[in-house]
């Protein structure tokens, strides 16, 4: 009878356990930006209320902790464990209620309704990160980035969070069954398995990539090829 | 070769003499004339010549080969089979051997005949002869003479009543085809000036169909949004949404700019067209931390904060807002229709 | 008589069967008056004497592939639901225009090829007009007699472009639909008819119902209609003025030297079009060209970035956004100079190219024939001009492709249209300078050449120890090639007085052409031929080598 209670207990413990250690990742790593109790500073926003996600897709993904200022903060190689990762958010989430982590039933692939995604993707999406996610400029350097090769659950909590200057989704305005269809979607067209129909994909950025690969194999080879066609044939050596 | 008509000095003046050798003391740069025909090693050597004639019928029955692959392919290969080819990728198995045999097919007809012609056919170059485009002196007086005469037997340079009316006959006729061309389309009348949203239309939005409340629209977030009643099954949705289309997002009270945007507003909720004052594209790069919203297909770049004002590009003028509150039961209604046209630029426009 | 008549009768009826039918032939339509003139027919050889074949090639598995696009097509903008084989769209709302081009590409077993041959062969066969375009400008080839000709390759680009333009639209999806919205509002932009071209077109509001259907009679009727004529025509005026060559020993401006088109150009030129064709479908291939599946059905609310047209409406893209966003409202009237201005750029930016035979012809004064090429070098400001035309070109398309360079290269947006901005005003300059000043050091080399050898690379230790190089002299062959062209002398004006001393006064345009005749042939604008002279004094001189 006492067994929930007692687990739940011992969840509590653990949790608080987490964000101690969340803490002290945190004072380490991402205090000098962000304060020293995530109250944001000249140099980085304020982390209260930022949710779970927004440290699960920032950290893992390597954004987090930046490197240099710039335009903005790329996709970089994480240095943090999962659990590490899991701990940081624990303590962010602490400071504020924010979106949590998605789980696999949320991102993962059943009951997504492939087509509805790709509507979705169009009217929400490919406006920076063109028809298929291949990514796509913004102001002053900024740029959408190439969504290739992205997990579902950061791609999930992008949507949901918004980082840096994307703009979020809440599900309020797009459900979570929509992002489930996006990013069904999203792996439909951009995933490993994509089948590029027409041959090579040429990057999938469209007409400028085509009229490149046009004037070089293709009128490059032509002209090559009419070289060789005017071209003197070889004259038998001169006795 | 007649060589009345040719000036001495463009004459191949050394064909006669010999060949690499100053034609004439006083002319070192006299043309030495066309150089002496060279054999190729296939006019003297028999076997390189069997040679080339057996590379050329290869050519012809790799061709054969190829058409007879193309036709098994397009046969034997299921249309939806993938394959995955490097460097290419996942590609589709029927597509890439159809282009592959079609092309070798064709390459190779055209590669035998260029090859025979290059080393079996006679290469001795020949000259040809140029005449004058413009006919000689005699000539033109002729057509000259001809034409004034068939202008005088024609009479129309003396009845002037048949050449005016004739010609005023012609210069009207082709206005029949122009009339032709009314019923291509309406008069534009007003119909730029006027979308779908009117007072009280709910603002629904584009993902759920369902209507916007204020508080689903946070801080940093974007949403999209059409008139209540536009469904994307009717038959004007496409005409309708291309002008009602809507970007709404949230923006703290305090860091919007512009007075009028903030009436306009809704705590800081703010309702933009989405379609782009330059030439139309749907406009939609927000920013959400600089609220920049930047257009696609040329980069004009509006900041939402300060009423959607041109900050860089081809734009003229900012985006035009759409008037926004609550209506009783908590929902985001119009309070009207945009003020100004949305979309491009016109000249009526005013 | 009578036994000749015979005789004839009798080898007549020996005759293989070709032969008859080529009597018959010519008893009804005079072939043989034609074959006379046209079988022998010289034709010079040079790689860049292909380009035109390379367009005229493109444009003939253009139409035969457009044929068997429209046996599938559907030109209607009626809405289906999707449910075909492509699994992304499924249930989607679409045009039949749409529907069909999926289908093509889905379930038509090699029509995905046919298409992707018809895509990329555009794309060829506008590369290949532009570069044939360029070679017939840079080796003046535009001259007399063939500026008419020039004229209508030159309407054959414009119009391929805008065939283009019609073509890629028809599918109705979100890119090419993003572009025709494009176009309706540069349309819009245009003082006083605008509002009413656009409703013209497009049967009402954009995009209405009507734009596949119209687009389609354009794509595969109005405008390659006009196109084969001029093609006609253009190869016509080749045959009629005989192919221009390259100077060389034995060719003057009174013949052609080159290989007969029957046999060896008949398979040079007809080899060459299973080349071109053979290229383009395996470029069909192995790589995508337009893959509309991909880019979902138009719908004027969504977008995708990295919006551009193909590559030859680059370049009108690139002026659209270089473009200050200028705007003038007045008296309730509204002049759209943002888009109005970049749209007359693209007009006299190309009608600058169109008409310039007709200005230099006016600079030199010059009414003869002209069939001998020139080398670029030898024209230095026609090639510098033509230069600067094409850097500006360039720099366009770059503008046109602003947002892929930002992102592939790490830049700026904002910065890369700053450049291009600033790069259409002075790179033409730059341009000019820079390719007037090659031009003309290769001309002071060949002038050395001439007089003083070639370099043979071999190093000749002197009795009193000093290192030459050993110069070969020329041969006769290249002493006349590198002195065959000619050299125009500046224009005059004539004297300030005539004949009776009554002052006479110069026109405005005497003055125009005088001062545009010395920037062309003035000093310092071409390097003096070396002269008989000048060759037989360092020839007979002693100590040179």
């Amino acid at each position: 009878m006492f067994a929930p209670a007692d687990k739940a207990q011992a969840d509590e413990t653990a949790q608080s356990l987490a964000i101690e250690e969340g803490k002290q990742l945190y004072s380490v790593g991402c205090a000098t930006c962000h304060g020293t109790d995530g109250q944001g500073t000249t140099d980085g926003p304020s982390l209260v209320g930022v949710g779970a996600a927004a440290v699960d897709f920032q950290v893992a993904t390597g954004r987090m902790p930046a490197q240099q200022p710039g335009a903005q903060v790329p996709k970089k190689k994480n240095i943090y464990s999962q659990a590490e990762i899991d701990q940081l958010a624990a303590y962010i989430a602490s400071l504020g209620a924010g979106p949590s982590i998605p789980t696999e039933e949320q991102y993962g692939p059943e009951g997504a309704d492939i087509a509805k995604g790709g509507e979705l993707f169009r009217t929400n999406c490919a406006q920076c990160h063109n028809f298929t996610g291949k990514g796509g400029a913004l102001t002053h350097g900024k740029f959408a980035p190439n969504l290739e090769g992205v997990s579902a659950k950061h791609i999930y909590e992008a949507m949901q969070t918004g980082p840096q200057n994307m703009p979020s989704f809440p599900d309020s305005t797009l459900t979570e069954q929509n992002k489930k269809d996006i990013i069904a979607y999203l792996d439909a067209v951009n995933g490993e398995d994509t089948v590029s129909r027409g041959g090579l994909e040429l990057g999938g950025i469209g007409p400028v990539a085509e009229g490149l690969f046009g004037w070089i194999f293709g009128l490059g080879t032509l002209i090559a090829v009419a070289v060789w066609v005017a071209a003197r044939t070889a004259k038998a050596k001169k006795s | 070769m007649s060589s009345q008509d040719i000036p001495e000095e463009n004459l191949p003046a050394a064909q006669a003499t010999a060949h690499g050798e100053l034609a004439d003391e006083k002319h070192p740069f006299a043309d030495p004339g066309l150089p002496p025909h060279e054999h190729r090693i296939q006019d003297v050597d028999e076997r390189a010549a069997k040679r080339s004639e057996r590379s050329v019928a290869l050519m012809f029955t790799v061709s054969m080969l190829a058409t007879i692959g193309f036709i098994a392919s397009y046969v034997a290969i299921d249309h939806d089979k993938s394959v995955f080819v490097f460097p290419l990728g996942h590609i589709n198995a029927l597509n890439f051997a159809l282009g592959l045999t079609l092309g070798v097919a064709l390459f190779c007809i055209g590669a035998g005949a260029v090859h025979w012609a290059r080393t079996l056919m006679s290469d001795v170059e020949v000259a040809d002869e140029r005449h004058p485009i413009e006919a000689s002196p005699e000539v033109r007086a002729k057509v000259h003479a001809d034409f004034k005469q068939g202008a005088k037997e024609s009479v129309i340079g003396r009845r002037k009543l048949i050449r005016n009316t004739m010609l005023g006959a012609v210069a009207l006729v082709p206005l029949s085809g122009v009339v032709l061309l009314r019923d291509l389309g309406p008069l534009p009348e007003d119909k730029l000036r006027h979308t779908l949203w009117s007072k009280g239309k709910l603002l629904v939005n584009m993902n759920t169909n369902e209507p916007l409340r204020p508080s689903d629209v946070a801080v940093g977030s974007l949403t999209f949004a059409k008139p209540e009643g536009l469904e994307e099954h009717d038959h004007a949705f496409q005409n309708e949404i291309a002008k009602a289309a809507l970007m709404i997002v949230r923006i703290q009270p305090d860091d919007i700019k512009d007075k009028r945007e903030l009436e306009w507003s809704h705590e800081g909720i703010v309702a933009y067209s989405k379609i782009c004052t330059h030439v139309g594209c749907p406009i939609s790069l927000y920013e959400q931390q600089t609220h920049h919203v930047l257009c696609p297909c040329h980069q004009s770049t509006f900041d939402l904060s300060d009423g959607a004002r041109v900050i860089f590009g081809p734009a003229g003028h900012a985006l035009p807002q759409l008037r926004i509150g609550v209506n009783d039961e908590g929902y985001l209604e119009a309070l009207g229709d945009f003020e100004e046209p949305v979309g491009p630029a016109f000249w009526e426009r005013g | 008589m009578s036994t000749q008549e015979s005789t004839t009768a009798r080898s007549r009826g020996k005759a293989p069967a070709g032969e008859r039918v080529a009597d018959w032939a010519d008893g009804r339509l005079g072939i043989y008056s034609l074959a006379k003139a046209n079988m022998r027919k010289i034709f010079p050889d040079h790689w860049s004497f292909m380009l035109g074949e390379v367009c005229l090639y493109s444009f003939l598995i253009i139409i035969l592939t457009g044929v068997y696009l429209t046996l599938f097509f559907h030109p209607s903008m009626n809405e289906v639901e999707y449910h075909g084989s492509y699994v992304p769209l499924q249930g989607q709302l679409m045009s039949e225009a749409y529907k069909s081009t999926l289908d093509i590409s889905f379930d038509v077993r090699g029509g995905l090829l046919i298409r992707q041959i018809h895509h990329w062969a555009a794309i060829v066969f506008l590369a290949g007009m532009f570069v044939h375009m360029m070679r017939v400008f840079f080796t003046g080839a535009f001259r007399k007699p063939r500026e008419i000709n020039w004229l209508f390759g030159f309407l054959l680009f414009v119009l391929g472009m805008f065939t283009g333009f019609t073509g890629y639209s028809l599918p109705d999806d979100l890119l090419s639909g993003t572009g025709v919205r494009f176009t309706q509002g540069a349309i819009l932009s245009v003082p006083i008819v605008g509002t009413y071209i656009s409703m013209f077109l497009f049967g009402g509001e954009f995009p209405g119902d009507d734009m596949v259907a119209r687009f389609y009679s354009i794509h595969i009727l109005l405008l390659p209609g006009i196109m084969l004529g001029l093609v006609v025509a253009h190869l016509i005026l080749v045959f009629y003025h005989k192919h221009t060559q390259f100077a060389g020993p034995g060719k003057t401006n009174k013949n052609v030297v080159g290989m007969p088109l029957l046999p060896v150009y008949m398979a040079k030129a007809g080899g060459f079009f299973f080349l071109v064709f053979g290229v383009i479908a395996i470029l069909a291939g192995i790589a995508t060209v337009n893959p509309i599946w991909a880019l979902g059905p138009y719908r004027p609310d969504q977008v995708s970035t990295g919006a551009q047209p193909d590559w030859y409406m680059g370049f009108a893209e690139g002026l659209v956004r270089a473009m200050p966003g200028w705007e003038i409202n007045f008296w309730g009237h509204t002049l759209v100079l943002g888009v109005f201005i970049p749209l007359a750029i693209f007009g006299l930016f190309l009608a600058a190219i169109a008409l310039y035979p007709f200005i230099e012809s006016w600079v030199t004064g010059d009414k003869r024939e002209h069939h001998i090429l020139d080398r670029p070098r030898n024209a230095p400001t026609r090639t510098g001009l033509g230069v600067a035309w094409v850097t500006a070109y360039m720099i366009m398309l770059i503008g046109g492709g602003n947002d892929i360079i930002a992102t592939h290269f790490h830049l700026s947006i904002n910065a890369v249209t700053w450049f291009v901005r600033i790069g259409f005003f002075v790179g033409p300059v730059v341009a000019f300078v820079i390719t007037k000043r090659i031009c003309l050091g290769l001309q002071r080399r060949d002038k050395d050449k001439v007089l003083h050898g070639r370099e043979a690379g071999i190093i000749k230790r002197l009795p009193h120890g000093e290192f030459i190089e050993v110069h070969e002299p020329l041969s006769q062959e290249q002493l006349y090639t590198l002195t065959a062209h000619e050299q125009y002398r500046p224009a005059e004006i004539g004297p300030a007085v005539d004949d009776n001393g009554v002052e006479r006064k110069a026109k405005g345009s005497q003055k125009l052409r005088a001062k545009l005749s010395k920037a062309y042939y003035g000093e310092g604008s071409q390097i003096p031929k070396p002269t008989v002279e000048e060759y037989k004094e360092i020839t007979s001189g002693h100590g040179h080598h």
